[in-house]
């Protein structure tokens, strides 16, 4: 396979499936941590509804890429799991307590505060580990012949609070300019006051971990203060983004604020894929040396590119068919 | 004491992965026993299967919506505490269970959604169609996972380069020496789990009176099912036993707790195996018979246990003692079937409430009976993990420390506890609602044109304070 190389192909594929995960996971996670300062249960029902035909399909691409990870890029399974051992357990049992929340909470009433609660802190903790994982992933990892060798909490520092704290808002953001889009009345009411605050959020800590990150790695600072000067240009775009958001809740545009956040969301990924490319394990491996072998990579790649567009088609019909309001009372049970 | 993260990593893995185990083992029975009961209506348009078909398609949806939820933790396992084999084999596993994750997703995408919320949408024949290609999806999970597996136990088609395994040929990786054996054998023993799940579920009904023709229409099915399958399982899981003999013999001597290579082995129906002393005490066994069933002669040698040092050799008791577990269960369903047949022939099978009572007390066991059977395996395959060519401890995460292994254990095993209390506590209330009164086909769910999770198709409400939503 000279002709191709089969480790870019693969980049691609799992980059395109981190950035469909971290949008559509996003919102119904932000929904979950906004879900105790809802106006009401009403109010909580609508929210749960806008989005319960859709999260499972969500949460699709973290498995998908979790298996083509071990599959493609062997070394980041088997580096950022045992580094992220704590992270990911309680990134599980909060994906976990959340997805029986939204089956039964509807289901019961007696038992609904319950349900209430596993739904808030599972999405709250998982957005949390997620954010962690993105700060552990800035940082590095200590590998020794490609062996993970530091401790079990060494991912916890300052910088991976806070861009744990960071998705937290950021996901809270996306959750509330999608509610601004899917509800009307008071609830919408409410999503417009939030956003702009959620907004401010999401600038102050995106502004200390743009000027955190380059002290932390030197790859870093070289992009951004050295030869790659377009690099400039993605914060520039996810700044105009949020500018987007700001005027569009002032003039209370319905689907705008969301567009325009996802907008952040991908000039922000950009900006940070083209600071550590070609490294995949920081700080030393990139994703050549991070491959399985050429032969495996081809055999998963015929599979992966033909369920790829099927889910990508069942993904557009079952947000087609779920598109508009959704009202008081409605039931999606 | 210090923690050892071997030790709690191996007991991690045990638990999640029997947890996961039930569902699947369920599902992919209950997955064909569906697309049969479409086929059966759709020939004879006789109602009494369609709403045999709804019924189990609720089941099925919320056991199917707990598989894939502890599924996912299975998928991260691998990479926390088996990061080391997980980069040694990855070029096999990582694609394999990848293809597995594809097949699932697939499936889920485009039938899965047809089967359970298609009806009254879309056309009996694409129904029908959809029901099927669910059944065809599990056993193509099942296939995937299966081969992963029993490459570990029989490794074929690759080389070890710098401590990573390189596949030579696909093909002779995937069916390697193992695989024909331990598919056939969970294939079957998932068609028995349903058929004892069905029998004893349709079994209650009747104790009840409610639904009788229905339910007499499935019990008796279940009853042939099984007089087949059950005395065929004994068949398959012999060849199993051999293939073992031939490249795992020291499994198959902990099996037997078979400590000296010696011919004329007896088969122990009881003993305590003692690993310190490699020996056995308070044996109880039938002369020659072991020795009977694995070589087909009377005198046949069977190298013993301390073939392999004690360093190499599986934990024995357990291997010994859940072997008998599970064959143990075996006997008792091949009579359990038979008797079906017995009281078939006088007419009476459907009103002997002892009969009736025994099959409600048999659900359990398929699943027991899987578990034990697993247990078997996996641990008489101990010090490996990859069978000759790598161990448990080379395979572990090299930087796990007993403190986190032993916090994941117990974070894994609260959360199980209470969302499966949760899930086993609802699917009891989904089976007790039982077939509801006015379910026939003509009646179009209202929001039938919704995208939907599996769970939603089960009506049932969590508690008794809300009104089921389909009456």
């Amino acid at each position: 396979m000279e002709m191709f190389d089969l480790s870019i192909i693969w980049a691609v594929i799992i980059g395109f499936g981190v950035i469909m995960y971290v949008l559509m996971d996003g919102f119904d996670l932000g929904i979950g941590i906004l879900f105790p300062f809802a106006p009401d249960e009403d109010a909580r029902d609508v929210m749960m509804n806008s989005v319960a035909p859709v999260w499972d399909g969500n949460e699709t691409w973290l498995v998908l890429g979790g298996a083509g990870l071990l599959g493609a890029f062997p070394l980041v399974y088997s580096v950022f799991l045992p580094a992220l051992y704590i992270g990911v357990f309680l990134l599980l049992a909060g994906l976990i307590f959340r997805g029986i929340a939204f089956e039964f909470r509807f289901k019961s009433r007696r038992n609904r505060r319950w349900w209430n609660r596993a739904f808030c802190w599972g999405s709250a903790v998982a957005a949390f580990a997620q954010g962690a994982v993105v700060g552990a992933y800035i940082q590095g990892f200590s590998v020794e012949n490609f062996v993970y060798t530091g401790g079990a909490l060494d991912w916890l520092t300052p910088f991976s609070v806070l861009t744990g704290l960071g998705l937290m808002a950021g996901y809270a953001l996306l959750g509330a300019t999608w509610l601004i889009m899917k509800s009307e009345g008071y609830i919408q009411e409410w999503a417009y006051k939030i956003t702009p605050m959620l907004l401010a959020a999401v600038l102050i800590v995106f502004a200390i971990i743009s000027l955190w990150t380059p002290f932390i790695d030197e790859l870093v600072w070289e992009r951004w203060f050295g030869q790659l000067r377009f690099i400039w240009i993605f914060p520039a775009l996810a700044l105009l983004c949020a500018f987007i958001v700001f005027r569009s809740v002032q003039h209370k545009r319905e689907g705008v604020p969301f567009v325009a956040t996802v907008g952040i969301y991908v000039f922000t990924y950009l900006g940070l894929i083209f600071s550590k490319w070609p490294v995949i394990v920081p700080p030393n491996y990139t994703l050549w040396d991070a491959a399985s072998a050429p032969e495996s990579q081809l055999f998963l790649l015929i599979g992966v590119l033909f369920v790829i567009p099927v889910v990508l088609t069942y993904t557009a019909w079952t947000y087609w068919v779920f598109r508009g309001k959704v009202r008081v009372g409605e039931g999606y049970h | 004491m210090e923690l050892d993260p071997l030790m709690l990593s191996r007991i991690q893995f045990a638990f999640v992965v029997c947890f996961h185990t039930i569902f699947p083992v369920f599902t992919i029975g209950l997955a064909s026993y569906i697309a049969l009961l479409h086929g059966l209506f759709f020939k004879t348009q006789n109602p009494a299967w369609d709403r045999l078909a709804l019924f189990w398609t609720r089941v099925f949806a919320v056991v199917f919506a707990m598989g894939v939820v502890s599924g996912i933790v299975m998928s991260f396992q691998f990479g926390t505490n088996w990061s080391n084999f997980s980069l040694a084999a990855s070029n096999f596993i990582g694609p394999v269970l990848s293809y597995e994750v594809v097949t699932a997703f697939f499936l889920e995408a485009a039938f899965l959604g047809i089967l359970l919320f298609g009806r009254g949408k879309v056309p009996e024949g694409v129904h029908l169609f959809a029901a099927t290609m669910v059944a065809v999806g599990t056993f193509i999970s099942a296939f995937w996972i299966l081969a992963a597996n029993s490459w570990m136990h029989t490794p074929a088609g690759v080389e070890l380069i710098d401590n990573r395994f390189h596949v030579t040929s696909w093909s002779a990786a995937i069916f390697n020496p193992s695989f024909p054996y331990r598919f056939a054998h969970m294939a079957v023993a998932s068609f028995i789990t349903g058929g004892f799940v069905v029998a004893g579920v349709s079994a209650w009904f009747l104790l009840r009176g409610r639904d009788v023709t229905a339910n007499r229409r499935a019990l008796s099915m279940c009853l042939w099912l099984l007089m087949v399958l059950t005395p065929a399982q004994a068949v398959i899981g012999d060849y199993h036993g051999l293939n073992t003999l031939e490249h795992q013999p020291t499994k198959v001597a902990a099996m037997e707790g078979h400590w000296e290579t010696s011919g004329n082995v007896p088969l122990l129906l009881f003993a305590i195996p003692d690993q310190q002393a490699q020996e056995n005490h308070f044996e109880v066994g039938i002369p020659n018979l072991a020795s009977m069933i694995l070589t087909h002669t009377l005198d046949g040698e069977i190298p013993g246990i301390s073939e392999v040092s004690p360093e190499e050799q599986p934990p024995v008791a357990l291997v010994f003692w859940s072997f008998r577990v599970m064959v143990g269960i075996g006997l008792v369903m091949i009579a359990v079937a038979f008797a079906g047949l017995l009281l078939r022939r006088r007419a009476r099978v459907y009103e002997n409430t002892l009969y009736l009572k025994v099959l409600v007390g048999m659900i359990a066991t398929p699943f027991l009976a899987v578990l034990a059977g697993w247990i078997v395996t996996e641990s008489g395959r101990a010090p490996w993990l990859v069978y000759g060519m790598m161990t448990h401890a080379e395979g572990l995460t090299p930087s796990l420390t007993g403190g986190m292994a032993l916090f994941s254990l117990t974070g894994y095993v609260l959360v199980y506890a209470m969302v499966f209390y949760a899930g086993i506590y609802y699917l009891t209330r989904v089976v007790r609602n039982g077939m509801l009164p006015h379910e026939a086909r003509a009646e179009v769910d209202p929001d039938a044109d919704r995208p939907k999770r599996p769970l939603s198709a089960a009506h049932t409400p969590f508690d008794d304070d809300v009104e089921p939503v389909r009456s």
